[in-house]
């Protein structure tokens, strides 16, 4: 059987070097910058606000001013307002009117106000199949889309564009029908399909904005004020779970509508885009 | 297929630059991962060779379940650890939720039925007469199954070469369990989705780049330790 049975301990002195790397490697990073007496905040939030680069900015600032630690989960509305149901966030940062609305109704927070606004844009092939471009308002251009049947390509996450873009359906009275495309998935992902496939789509600007570049869509119609988005901030009622970190959420809440926060939002995108992806909206109650 | 070039560009430029972002990551990556893997490997191995030496009633079931569990996909263990780990969950009083920890439990919990699995397979494919020459020399169970273990090193090295790649590779149970977050949460995986996402894909290409180096690089080093036990 040679020198690699009985008396070779080659590979077992090599799996305790191994060990030994692995130990090393677990003892860096380990440092925290925060407060370890105070439990971290969950921010429940949107994929956009996550993508756009937003919170990249605002959350950072807010731990290292206060000492705070944040963990900012960005899973889509329908998603963050579940887990806030469920005590799971202590904050929440949505852009779903109606969700939002149904979860206050049932006791989910103890406060909701509005923080910003951006806007939604109608997208689709150059070639523009279904006229959209002349169409005087949106919920026009949808009818005549699904008239035609053309295809429409939609997130189906119950995220908080797919929850807006069903409700303008809802308004239009009519349904993409057999054109519809629902991809489960997010914003970047959905677009790049509608590109692929030359179908029109909803999307945020701060999304198209950022993948421009790659893709074969052009903006047919915007400024319409049913494609306005509003954010708010939801501070979730401590009564939904036994572990709510109702302090940290008010110290979070209060940050967010702070000057030096609105001053980044309004700020926000310019150097990038040359236009401010968000608009700050602050509720007059909460406003500093 | 010039985007492959440019995230190969970026992927060079944030090495050499040491890019926080991408230091941050990576080194979270080898942390989870590479736990994870010790982890199955210290209760794997040692289970795979039991179980391949040991004769009880139920043994095939569990072998079964073994081989099922090699199958199982990440996201769904995600999807449990989940809901033990959080706050209105069993294991909720721990606060473990969006930790490296609960990454590495969930990886674990991958990694562990392959490690598993595969050592059983590997002490099986050993020549039956050499479990009975070790006994009839006198050897204890616990001898036996250690000079056995040695016997079949190349193929559980090959074990734990499978469970390391199976968790470095896995995003589903590392989003759901660790949520992501920058500078705490984010592994190289994950990171990548997140840039995919935002439609940067240079950026995401060259995530996946500096991955695939990182898990050549350490299965260099294991097929070295492998390979050095050939005849």
């Amino acid at each position: 059987m040679g020198r690699r049975t009985l008396g070779s301990n080659g590979w077992i002195q090599g799996i305790q070097t191994l060990l030994a790397v692995v130990l090393a490697l677990l003892t860096v990073g380990c440092g925290a910058g925060s407060d370890p007496d105070r439990a971290p905040i969950v921010l429940a939030t949107t994929t956009s606000t996550q993508d756009s680069g937003l919170l990249d900015e605002l959350i950072p600032q807010f731990g290292n001013r206060s000492g705070w630690m944040v963990k900012t989960i960005a899973v889509g509305s329908g998603k963050a307002l579940a887990l806030a149901e469920r005590g799971e966030a202590d904050l929440v940062l949505a852009h779903a009117e109606k969700a939002e609305r149904e979860f206050m109704d049932r006791g989910g927070g103890t406060a909701r106000w509005r923080l910003m606004y951006n806007d939604f844009i109608l997208l689709g092939p150059p070639a523009d199949p279904a006229g959209v471009r002349e169409k005087k308002s949106v919920i026009e251009a949808l009818r005549a889309i699904a008239g035609r049947g053309d295809p429409f390509v939609s997130r189906g996450d119950e995220s908080g564009t797919h929850m807006l873009e069903r409700s303008l359906w809802e308004q239009a009275g009519v349904n993409p029908g057999a054109g519809l495309i629902e991809t489960g998935q997010g914003m970047g992902a959905t677009l790049r399909i509608a590109s692929e496939r030359r179908a029109y789509t909803l999307a945020d600007r701060g999304t198209y904005l950022a993948q421009k570049a790659t893709l074969d869509l052009e903006v047919l119609h915007e400024g319409d004020p049913v494609l306005r988005n509003v954010y708010h901030v939801i501070l979730v009622d401590p009564r939904r779970g036994p572990r709510v970190n109702s302090e940290g959420a008010r110290v979070l809440a209060r940050y967010l509508f702070s000057r030096e926060a609105i001053d980044t939002i309004a700020a926000f995108g310019r150097e990038r885009f040359g236009q401010p992806l968000f608009t700050p909206d602050p509720d007059p109650a909460v406003a500093q | 297929m010039e985007l492959i070039v440019e995230g190969l560009r970026e992927a060079i430029r944030k090495i050499a630059a040491l890019d926080p972002a991408l230091s941050d990551a990576t080194l979270r990556t080898l942390q989870v991962s590479g736990t994870a893997t010790l982890v199955s490997l210290v209760i794997g191995v040692p289970a795979g060779v039991g179980l391949a030496l040991s004769r009880f009633r139920g043994r095939t079931f569990v072998v079964a379940l073994v081989n099922t569990g090699m199958g199982l996909p990440p996201v769904v263990v995600g999807l449990f650890v989940m809901i033990l780990l959080w706050r209105s969950g069993p294991l909720g009083g721990l606060g473990l939720l969006y930790t490296p920890t609960a990454m590495i439990v969930a990886q674990s919990l991958i990694a562990l039925p392959l490690v598993t699995g595969l050592s059983l397979a590997a002490v099986q494919t050993l020549p039956p007469r050499l479990h009975l020459q070790v006994r009839a020399l006198g050897a204890t169970p616990v001898q036996c199954a250690r000079i056995l273990a040695r016997e079949a090193q190349l193929p559980i090295l090959a074990a734990l070469m499978a469970g390391f790649g199976a968790v470095v590779s896995e995003v589903g149970a590392s989003l759901m369990v660790g949520g992501n977050i920058r500078g705490s949460t984010r592994v190289l995986t994950t990171a990548t989705v997140l840039e995919a996402g935002k439609g940067n894909f240079a950026g995401a290409i060259a995530l996946g780049i500096v991955l695939l180096a990182l898990a050549y690089a350490i299965n260099v080093v294991l097929t070295r330790l492998q390979q050095r036990s050939r005849p």
